[in-house]
Order: structure tokens, then C-alpha cells, then sequence
């Protein structure tokens, strides 16, 4: 008996604590929702001046050449979208595969070697990842016959390789989510393991693997320092085409990054800059917004119940 | 008469040295219920598993002995193992129909063998509702999820899912937990009429349950095969001391 019975706290300086501790709950939950849009009404007041000053014709016009105020942003979407779709349809398939690999085929000891791995991958910083791409993957690309090695295709292995590592674990972390009864319920009737695979377990771990994906994509839309180094800075739209992939373009990204240090600040040059991170913004916030209604749409119909 | 299933002396060892199963011999008639019974992690369900070798899927583990289905070897290379698996269609314990239509659940298991015909599939998909008694509750709502079932109605989905196929043989591991009393009087009172075209494996939730559906039985114990006969012998004159003690309720 060596506990000395506990005396109950005071009933209003435990209501006092109660409170205090809601208050600090609240404060870091409407910090976080403050600087978010905080963020975003800064961007609003610095870039705003480009949606008034430049007219929208002029603005999604073609030419983007600041040094005569031709500010078109259109090549700057291109290479971007280009770079990204690009990544995309490498990092997707690879990126899944690789997760349904390491979840449900490869042996336990080998799964134990290869998730640290794949964790070190995401831990590469993207500069190095540039310089990689700029000394080594370029001549590669080269060699095959484009006209230059920096180039949206360049830019969009490296950006793959990126956002592997994101994709690879959070679609392992959905299929692991998948509840084995399924897996079992699916052998037992005699189901191959590719069956199960294909027929169970990916369609129940959809939202995981859409989610997974959506991070890759955000992940690639705002990478900035390699996409500079490898995509050649072209700032302009190349002909249409499967070419186009093999052709030096820039991104949104990379166009802030390059130019801003030369901007005198308040001049248009520098708030149209700005505008191109509210696009920007806009863009990771829609294919968030989307992200989660796919997955909402999707969990709703499974609780309904239609076919997978 | 051949048995259908023939068990002898397996022995199944895990990785780690732990000794699941030690010299189990026993036969399975045809269109029998034969009951498999006795306490917790006594090696029942390892047991079943071993039957249709969903056992594969445990890495790290070594069997010895022989298990014949209809007189041959199920182990080995050249066995067809999916194959094996529709003709010997186990059902879990816990009922978890696979996420999807009802529909879904009863025709999965036919597609993925590669039966393509409409036809049949809507047949065996009204066939095996109605033997599983759960046509009537749910014919008009086949598109509808399986997940939005009551426990004892996914229950019989998954006997369903495994009658559709048509098996040999049905392994069923306690196949009324969780279920309310009248569910589980349902289940109980199908097993005869399934019997009459299956031979079924079954580990019951109780030794109550044992003695109401046993053709025959077969008490377990730590790995070891205590004791085999016809259920009425072995629940009113049980031949060794163990089995009496359990069955009359002095331990387990």
C-alpha cells in the first residue's frame, strides 16, 4: 500500500483545464486553416495586379517575352502539363506495380530490404536529382536521337522517379488497409493470386490508390530545381505532336524560379510571378478538391453497392 | 467404400518449431457431416486449411504425412491447387463476402475458373441461394452490396459463394459464430439436406452443435487426434477419459 489515495482535482480548475486545453486545440487547428489562407490572400494582393493590368487574351496568349511586357502564359501551361502528364504515365503504372509487388508478392525478407530503400529514394534531395538528370540522363536522351538531351520527357523521368517513392508507399499502405478475409475468401473459391490481385484487392483499395496518385501528381506539379535544370527553358510551345515530349519547354515553376530574382519588386513583371503561383495554387487545390470527391463518390457507391 | 478425404499421419510444423498438428490419421466418407471439435488452438482450422491448401499461403511451415482426396495425393507439385480449392470449397468463420455486388459474390468464383456462359452463371446463382435457404431474402436486390447484409445472411452468402461452384467437399470453420440462434438453427438444419450432395468438414461453435449435426466426429487436442466415431457414440460413450472431460464440460 504505497499510494496515497488522489484527491479529485477541484471541479473548476479542472473545467479551467479542460477549457485551456480546448483552446490550444482550437488555436493549432485554425492556425493551420489562418496560414493557408493567409497564403493565399498574399499571393491575391501581389499577383492580382495581372488579371487587372494584362488583358485575359493577351494573358493566355502565346508569347511569354517579360523583357517587351509580353506576359502570355500559355507556353508556361504547356510545359508544364506536358512535364506532368509525362511523369504521370511513367510514375503511375510503375509506381502501383511496384506497391502491388512489395504488398502482396515479394517474400517477407525482401520486403524488409526494399521499403527502407524506397524511404531513402524520397529522402534524395530534388536538387541532386537534377544534377543527376543534367549530367547523366540528358546525354542519354540526346543519344536517341532528340535535338537537345533538356527537354519536357527529361524532366518527366526525373519527376517520375520523384514521386515514386509517394506513390509506391501510400498505394502499399492501401493495400495493406484491404482486410485479408477478402484475399482468403477469394483463394478459397479457387481464385489465382493474380485474380485476387486484380478482381479484390485492387478494386477495394481504389480510394488509397487514387489518393496515392493525387499526391504524386502534387508532388510533381510543384517540383521546382530539377525541372529548371533538365527541361531546357524554352518558353515556348512546341509543335503538336508526340514530339512535343522531346522538345525544351519550361514550366510554371521553373519560370518563378528563374526570373524572380531579376523582377524589381511592384513592377508588372514581378506580380504577374505572382500570378503564375496563384494558377499554380489553384491547380494542387483542385486536383486535391477532385481527389477527395473521387474518393467520396467512390466509397459512397461501394456502400450502396455497385459493381466494382 | 472410398473415403473422400483420407488424413494420415500428418504432422505440421511452423518455422519457429511450433507443432500445429502431431500424427493425425482419420478418414472423411462421402456425404457425411464429420465434425471436427475441441478447445481453442487445438489445430482444427490448421487442420482445414491443410485440406484445400490454403496452407500454401503460410510461409514457413513443413507437413508430413499424406492427405488423398478420392484417392489421390493433394500435395505436391502437379496438383492443380485452384482446381483442388472448387472442389474443396472451404467457409470462414467470420463471413466476408467480397466487396461487390450479391451477384458479384456468387458469379466470382465461376468467372475466375472460366466459365463464361450467362446462362449457367444465373443458374447456379439462383441455384446456390436456394440451397443456402437465402434466395427468398434477397432475389429482388442481387445488384445490390453484399456488404449491406445482416451477419447471418453474409453467412450464408458465403456458403453460397462456395455451393455456386459446385465442390466436392465443403470445409466449414464455425460456420454459426456470431450468429443469433435462429440463424444458426438455419444453418444447422441445411447441413443434412447439404450432405445429401456434399461431404462436409465442419469445425462447430460448440460441443452442443457437435452433437446436434455430427454424422461422425473427431475430438482434437493440442495437435493430437484423441478420438473418432459415430456421433452418437462418441458424445454418449466416449472411449477416452479427455474426451469425456470435455464434453461434459470439465474443461475447454
Amino acid at each position: 500500500m504505497t499510494t496515497a489515495p488522489t484527491t479529485p482535482p477541484d471541479s473548476r480548475s479542472r473545467r479551467r483545464g479542460e477549457a485551456a486545453i480546448e483552446l490550444l486545440i482550437w488555436l493549432a487547428g485554425v492556425s493551420a486553416i489562418a496560414i493557408v489562407a493567409l497564403i493565399f490572400f498574399f499571393l491575391l494582393r501581389e499577383g492580382i495586379n495581372t488579371f487587372l493590368d494584362i488583358p485575359l487574351r493577351q494573358l493566355f496568349g502565346v508569347r511569354w517575352y517579360p523583357i517587351e511586357d509580353q506576359f502570355g502564359l500559355m507556353p508556361l501551361l504547356v510545359g508544364t502539363f506536358l512535364v506532368t502528364i509525362g511523369a504521370v504515365v511513367i510514375a503511375v503504372p510503375l509506381g502501383v506495380v511496384a506497391a502491388i509487388y512489395l504488398g502482396e508478392i515479394a517474400p517477407l525478407w525482401l520486403r524488409e530490404i526494399l521499403k527502407p530503400l524506397i524511404e531513402i529514394l524520397a529522402g534524395i534531395p530534388s536538387i541532386v536529382l537534377g544534377f543527376l538528370g543534367w549530367v547523366a540522363l540528358a546525354p542519354i536522351i540526346q543519344n536517341l536521337g532528340a535535338p537537345t538531351g533538356l527537354t519536357a520527357f527529361t524532366g518527366s523521368l526525373l519527376l517520375a522517379y520523384m514521386s515514386l517513392p509517394t506513390i509506391i508507399s501510400i498505394s502499399e499502405d492501401a493495400l495493406y488497409a484491404v482486410p485479408k478475409e477478402y484475399r482468403d475468401g477469394s483463394l478459397a473459391i479457387g481464385a489465382t493470386q493474380w485474380q485476387t490481385i486484380w478482381r479484390v484487392v485492387l478494386p477495394a483499395a481504389r480510394s488509397g490508390l487514387v489518393i496515392a496518385v493525387m499526391l504524386g501528381i502534387g508532388r510533381v506539379i510543384g517540383e521546382t530545381m530539377a525541372v529548371l535544370m533538365v527541361t531546357g527553358n524554352a518558353a515556348n510551345i512546341p509543335n503538336f505532336g508526340l514530339s512535343m515530349f522531346f522538345s525544351p519547354v519550361r514550366t510554371m515553376t521553373a519560370t518563378i524560379a528563374a526570373e524572380m530574382g531579376e523582377v524589381a519588386q511592384g513592377s508588372l513583371h514581378y506580380s504577374v510571378l505572382f500570378g503564375i503561383g496563384l494558377i499554380l495554387f489553384l491547380i494542387t487545390f483542385t486536383v486535391n478538391w477532385l481527389a477527395t470527391r473521387l474518393v467520396g463518390v467512390e466509397g459512397a457507391r461501394r456502400q450502396r453497392g455497385g459493381r466494382l | 467404400m472410398q473415403p473422400k478425404i483420407s488424413i494420415q499421419g500428418v504432422y505440421y510444423t511452423y518455422g519457429d518449431g511450433t507443432e500445429a498438428l502431431r500424427n493425425v490419421s482419420f478418414d472423411v466418407l462421402p456425404h457425411e457431416v464429420f465434425v471436427l471439435f475441441g478447445p481453442a488452438r487445438s489445430g482444427k482450422t490448421t487442420l482445414l486449411r491443410l485440406l484445400n491448401r490454403l496452407s500454401d499461403l503460410t510461409d514457413d511451415a513443413t507437413l508430413r504425412g499424406v492427405i488423398t482426396f478420392n484417392g489421390a495425393s493433394i500435395s505436391g507439385r502437379s496438383v492443380d491447387v485452384f482446381d483442388l480449392r472448387r472442389r474443396i470449397s472451404m467457409v470462414f468463420a467470420v463471413p466476408t463476402p467480397l466487396p461487390g455486388s450479391i451477384r458479384f459474390n456468387l458469379t466470382y468464383g465461376l468467372q475466375m475458373a472460366g466459365m463464361r456462359d450467362r446462362r449457367v452463371l444465373a443458374e447456379r446463382v439462383e441455384q446456390s441461394l436456394q440451397q443456402a435457404a437465402l434466395w427468398d431474402e434477397v432475389k429482388d436486390r442481387l445488384d445490390s452490396s453484399a456488404m449491406a447484409l445482416s451477419g447471418g445472411q453474409k453467412q450464408r452468402l458465403c456458403l453460397a459463394r462456395s455451393l455456386a461452384l459446385e465442390p466436392e467437399v465443403i470445409l466449414l470453420d464455425n460456420p454459426t459464430s456470431g450468429l443469433d440462434p435462429l440463424s444458426t438453427n438455419m444453418v444447422e438444419e441445411m447441413l443434412h439436406d447439404l450432405s445429401q450432395r456434399y461431404t462436409i468438414i465442419m469445425v462447430p461453435h460448440s460441443v452442443q452443435q457437435a452433437a446436434r449435426v455430427a454424422d461422425r466426429a473427431a475430438f482434437m487436442l493440442d495437435g493430437e487426434l484423441i478420438e473418432v466415431a459415430k456421433g452418437e457414440r462418441l458424445f454418449l460413450h466416449p472411449q477416452d477419459q479427455r474426451t469425456e472431460d470435455y464434453i461434459t464440460g470439465r474443461f475447454g
